[in-house]
C-alpha cells in the first residue's frame, strides 16, 4: 500500500511540472510581443523597453523559464498589471471563500446524494425511486443562478432568513460566515446532488445483482448488513470517480454563483483578470486551478486504492 | 453410502411448485418432491432451464423476491416449515442450519473484504462469540478445508487466491457453523478438473464428520456417478425421476433420463488415427511469449513453448490442457489472432507467421468460439452474418445465399432461419449457426475453442456429432480445443496434451487416453470424474474393455 501511495504521489510531480511549462509558455508564444500585449496599445517605446527589463523579457526563453519556475516555487507569482499588488497576495485573498463556498458545497452534495441514491437503489422502480429520479432531473436541468435567484427571492427577501448576498471572512464570527454560504452551497449543489445520486443508485443497483451479494445472504446478513457490509464499499470505485469530477467541475462553475450571491472569489478574480488581460493574475489561478485538479485526481486515485485493494498496483 | 434406515429425514420438499411473478403461463417448477437424510448426498440433475437451481434456491429462501415464489406446497427443514419462518428466523436458519455453496467461486466472495473477514462474518451475525473466539474458530475452519498457510490465508483478498482456493473459502464458509443441510450448486463446475475432484473429496469428508445431509445441483454425470447416493432428474420443471445412483445409471426408467445418461461422452477413445493424408497444419518450435522484456526485470509470460504438431486433412486432432495450459495461445497463434514469438504455422505448405496479409490464409482458417450467445452480432440477421464472409471474399450476393443456405442445411438447420436474430435460437442452434458461419466458407481447417464446452450434455452430444459430420462429408480438419478429456475421447483422432505451455505427451487419441505415458496425463484422466463408467452403454467401463 505505502509504494502504492508513494508512486501516485510522484506521478503528479511531472503532470505538475508540464503544466507550470505550458502556463509559462502561453504568454510567450501568443502572437505578438508580449510586452505589447502588458502594456497595452499605447505604450511608448521607453515603457515597452522598461518592462521588457523589468519583465526579464529580453533575456533567452530557457533562462526565463527558469527564473520564473524560481519564482512561483516561492510563491512569487509577480505583480498584478492592473493593481500593481503582488498577485500571491490577490490570489490568497480570493481563495478563502471560493474554497469555502466549495467545501460546504460538495459536502452537502455527498451528504444528501448519498442516501438518495442508496434509497433509490434499495426502493428500484417504485415511487420513491422515481420521485428521487425525477427529482435529479430537474436538479439537473436548472441552471444555478435561476435556482440562486428564486432561493433569494424567497428565504432573503421574503423570510428574511439568510443575509441576500455578500461574504464574511469567518475571523467575523462563524454565524456570520456560515450564515452567507447557506444558500450560495445550496443553489449550487443542486446540480451535483442530481448527479452523484444517479450515479450512487446505478452502482448501488449494479452491485446488488452480483453473486457476493447473494453470498452475504446466504450467511444470514440483514438487508441493511448486505448495503452497509458489502455492496456500499464495492459500489465506491465510480461514486469516487464521480465526486472528484464534480469538484473539479465545481471550482470551474463557482464564477457564476460568486456572481449571483456577490461573493469575492476566485471566480470573481478571474473574470475580471480576463476582462483586464492581466495576464500575471491569469498565470497564476491557471496554474493554481491545475494544481487543484491535479491532487483532485491524485485523492481520487489513492481512495481507489482504500477501497479496492485489487487496485493496490 | 453413510446413510441407515433410521437416519433422520433433514430436508424434506413436499409438492413444491415455484412460479413467476407475476403469474405466468405455466409455473417454472411443478410439484417437486424429495427427501434428504442426514448423511445423504443427493444429487438434482438437469439440463439448463430444468429448475434444478431454482429449486435449490427455493430451500435457500433466496429466491429473487420480485420475480419469483413458492406458490404451492411445503419445504420442511428438520421438521420446519421454512415457507413460513418469519424473515428474522430464515436469516438466523441460513448458515446455521442451511448453508450454500455457489457455482462461481470467482465471483461469489467480495473482493474488496479479506476472505478471513467474511468467514468470521458468519460468526458474527450466529454466534456472541468474542473476537479472538471467532479468530481461532476460522483459523481452524481454513485447516479443515486444508488450506495452506492459514494465517496468510485469513488476511488475503480473494483476488489473491486462485479458483480452487477461493472455492475452499466458500466451502469453510459454509459449514463453519455445521449446518444441517449443505446445498451445493455446480459448486465445480468452474474449476479444472484437478481442483474439481479436491474440492468433490472435500465436501464428501467434512460431510462424513458431520453426518451433513447434501443437495448436490449439477449438470455433470460424471460428478454425479462420483458422489451421489441417490439421484433427482428434472427437466424442464418437472421431476422425471428419482433413485438411487445405481438405479438411474444403471436402469433409467423414463426415456428422457435414458437420453441424458447416454448423451455423457465416455473417457474410452473410439476414433483412429487418420495418415495417408497430406498434412493441413504443421506447427514447428511454436513460441509465444505475453509481454515485453524490460531493461532490468522480466514480466513475460511464456505461454507457450517448443509446440511441434501436425493435422492431417480430415483429422480431428485435440489440444488437451487445463485453464493457463497454453492450448488457446496456440489456437490464436495457428489463426495468427496473435503473432507467435518464434517458429512456424504452416498451411497447406505455405508458413503463414512472415506473412504480411492474412486474407487467404484466414478463408483457409476459420474459428468456432465457446460461447455461441456472444460470439454472433445480435443486430444482424443469421443471413448477414453468414454471408458477410463470402461476400468479403467476391461472391456475389445470390450465390452467397445459395450456399448458406446449403451450409445451414448440413447443420440441421432449414435455410429458412437466414431472416430471423440470434436472440431467437437457444444456445445449442446458435452454436450449430456459428458452425456453419465458420463451414460456410469451405476451409481447410477448423479451430473450434471449447466450441461444446457451454453446451447442455445432450446438445452437446449433437454438436460432436455434427462436427464428425462435417468432417465426413466436406474433409476438413479439426483443431478440437477442450478441457474435456471425455470430449476428446468422443471426436478426436490424435491429441496432445498441455501442461504449462509445453506439450507433455502428443500422439493417437487411443494410446494416450488409455494408456498415458506422462505423469499429469494419468493425473488428468484420474481426476476425470468416472473415469470408469461408459453412459453410453448404461454400465461400467470394465465391460467395455471385451468389445
Amino acid at each position: 500500500m505505502l509504494s502504492f501511495v508513494v508512486k501516485r504521489v510522484l506521478s503528479a510531480v511531472p503532470v505538475l511540472f508540464m503544466v507550470a511549462v505550458i502556463v509559462f509558455m502561453v504568454l510567450r508564444l501568443s502572437p505578438g510581443d508580449p510586452a505589447v500585449m502588458i502594456a497595452g496599445p499605447n505604450a511608448t517605446s521607453e515603457q515597452l523597453a522598461d518592462l521588457r527589463e523589468s519583465m526579464g523579457l529580453n533575456r533567452p526563453l530557457l533562462e526565463q523559464l527558469v527564473i520564473w519556475l524560481g519564482d512561483i516555487g516561492r510563491g512569487d507569482f509577480g505583480t498584478s498589471l492592473v493593481s500593481g499588488k503582488p498577485v500571491t497576495e490577490l490570489v490568497m485573498d480570493r481563495l478563502w471563500p471560493t474554497l469555502a463556498l466549495s467545501t460546504t458545497t460538495i459536502i452537502l452534495a455527498v451528504a444528501v446524494a448519498l442516501p438518495l441514491g442508496v434509497i433509490a437503489a434499495w426502493q428500484q422502480g417504485k415511487w420513491l425511486d422515481r420521485l428521487v429520479m425525477a427529482g435529479s432531473v430537474v436538479g439537473f436541468s436548472v441552471p444555478v443562478f435561476i435556482i440562486g435567484y428564486v432561493m433569494i427571492l424567497i428565504f432573503a427577501r421574503k423570510l428574511g432568513w439568510f443575509p441576500v448576498q455578500g461574504y464574511k471572512p469567518i475571523a467575523d464570527g462563524f454565524g456570520e460566515f456560515a450564515s452567507r454560504l447557506v444558500l450560495p452551497s445550496i443553489a449550487l449543489s443542486f446540480p451535483y446532488i442530481a448527479l452523484i445520486a444517479r450515479i450512487v443508485r446505478t452502482n448501488v443497483i449494479e452491485v446488488m445483482g452480483e453473486d457476493y451479494i447473494r453470498t452475504a445472504r446466504a450467511k444470514g446478513q440483514t438487508e441493511r448488513g448486505v448495503m452497509t457490509e458489502h455492496a456500499l464499499r464495492n459500489a465506491a470505485v465510480p461514486i469516487v470517480t464521480i465526486i472528484g469530477v464534480s469538484i473539479a467541475m465545481l471550482i470551474s462553475g463557482v464564477v457564476v454563483t460568486e456572481s449571483v450571491f456577490n461573493i469575492p472569489g476566485l471566480g470573481r478574480l478571474v473574470l475580471e483578470a480576463v476582462l483586464a488581460r492581466d495576464y500575471t493574475v491569469i498565470q497564476a489561478v491557471i496554474l493554481l486551478f491545475s494544481t487543484i485538479y491535479v491532487f483532485i485526481n491524485l485523492s481520487v486515485d489513492l481512495l481507489y486504492g482504500l477501497f479496492d485493494p485489487r487496485i493496490r498496483y | 453410502m453413510t446413510t441407515t434406515p433410521d437416519s433422520q429425514v433433514v430436508l424434506s420438499v413436499e409438492d413444491v411448485t415455484v412460479d413467476t411473478r407475476p403469474k405466468g403461463q405455466k409455473p417454472i417448477v411443478r410439484n417437486i418432491s424429495f427427501d434428504v437424510k442426514e448423511g445423504e448426498t443427493v444429487c438434482i440433475v438437469g439440463e439448463s432451464g430444468s429448475g434444478k437451481s431454482v429449486t435449490s434456491m427455493a430451500v435457500m429462501g433466496l429466491l429473487p423476491k420480485d420475480a419469483l415464489q413458492v406458490t404451492g406446497g411445503r419445504i420442511m427443514l428438520d421438521g420446519e416449515d421454512i415457507l413460513k419462518v418469519t424473515p428474522a428466523r430464515m436469516r438466523e436458519l441460513r448458515a446455521a442450519s442451511v448453508a450454500m455453496v455457489f457455482q462461481e467461486p470467482m465471483t461469489a466472495l467480495n473482493p474488496v473484504k479479506t476472505v478471513g473477514d467474511q468467514i468470521d462474518e458468519v460468526l458474527r451475525l450466529h454466534t456472541k462469540d468474542s473476537p479472538a473466539e471467532r479468530r481461532k474458530k476460522v483459523l481452524s475452519m481454513l485447516d479443515r478445508v486444508h488450506l495452506p498457510d492459514i494465517e496468510r490465508v485469513y488476511k488475503s483478498y480473494p483476488h489473491e487466491l486462485s479458483g480452487g482456493q477461493r472455492q475452499r473459502i466458500v466451502i469453510a464458509m459454509a459449514l463453519i457453523l455445521r449446518p444441517r443441510l449443505l446445498l451445493a450448486d455446480e459448486p465445480t463446475t468452474a474449476l479444472d478438473v484437478t481442483t474439481q475432484k479436491q474440492i468433490l473429496y472435500l465436501i464428501k469428508e467434512l460431510q462424513e464428520q458431520e453426518k451433513t445431509a447434501v443437495v448436490f445441483v449439477t449438470h455433470d454425470f460424471g460428478v454425479v456417478s462420483e458422489i451421489a447416493d441417490r439421484i433427482v432428474v428434472m427437466n424442464r420443471g418437472d421431476l422425471v425421476e428419482t433413485g438411487t445412483r445405481d438405479e438411474i445409471l444403471t436402469a433409467p426408467k423414463k426415456d428422457y433420463t435414458r437420453m441424458l445418461v447416454s448423451s455423457v461422452p465416455s473417457l474410452i477413445p473410439r476414433r483412429e488415427p487418420i495418415a495417408a493424408q497430406p498434412k493441413v497444419l504443421d506447427v514447428i518450435s511454436l513460441q509465444k511469449r505475453y509481454g515485453k522484456k524490460g531493461l532490468l526485470s522480466d514480466n513475460t509470460v511464456l505461454a507457450a513453448q517448443d509446440i511441434n504438431f501436425t493435422v492431417h486433412k480430415g483429422e480431428i486432432t485435440g489440444i488437451i490442457g487445463e485453464s493457463g495450459s497454453g492450448k488457446s495461445t496456440v489456437a490464436r497463434c495457428v489463426m495468427r489472432l496473435t503473432d507467435p514469438t518464434e517458429g512456424s504455422v504452416v498451411v497447406n505448405g505455405r508458413d503463414i507467421v512472415p506473412m504480411n496479409n492474412l486474407r487467404d490464409v484466414r478463408k483457409q482458417v476459420q474459428y468456432i468460439f465457446q460461447d455461441p450467445y456472444r460470439s454472433l452480432n445480435p443486430r444482424r440477421t443469421i443471413g448477414q452474418s453468414l454471408m458477410e464472409g463470402l461476400i468479403n471474399y467476391g461472391m456475389d450476393e445470390a450465390e452467397a445465399k445459395k450456399r448458406v443456405g446449403e451450409t445451414l442445411e448440413l447443420v440441421n438447420m432449414p435455410a429458412s432461419v437466414m431472416n430471423r436474430y440470434p436472440h431467437q435460437f437457444s444456445g445449442g442452434q446458435r452454436q450449430r449457426v456459428a458452425i456453419a458461419r465458420a463451414v460456410v466458407m469451405k476451409p481447410d481447417l477448423l479451430i473450434a475453442d471449447e466450441a461444446v464446452s457451454a453446451l447442455d450434455v445432450t446438445v452437446q452430444a449433437q454438436v460432436l456429432k455434427l462436427l464428425e459430420d462435417i468432417r465426413d462429408n466436406t474433409g476438413v480438419s479439426i483443431l478440437f480445443i477442450t478441457h474435456d478429456l471425455r470430449v476428446a475421447a468422443q471426436i478426436c483422432n490424435t491429441v496432445v496434451v498441455m501442461q504449462k505451455g509445453k506439450i507433455v505427451e502428443h500422439g493417437a487419441a487411443r494410446d494416450i487416453l488409455a494408456n498415458p505415458q506422462h505423469a499429469y496425463t494419468r493425473a488428468l484422466i484420474d481426476a476425470a470424474p468416472a473415469p470408469d463408467w461408459d453412459f453410453q452403454n448404461f454400465r461400467p467401463a470394465t465391460a467395455a474393455v471385451a468389445v
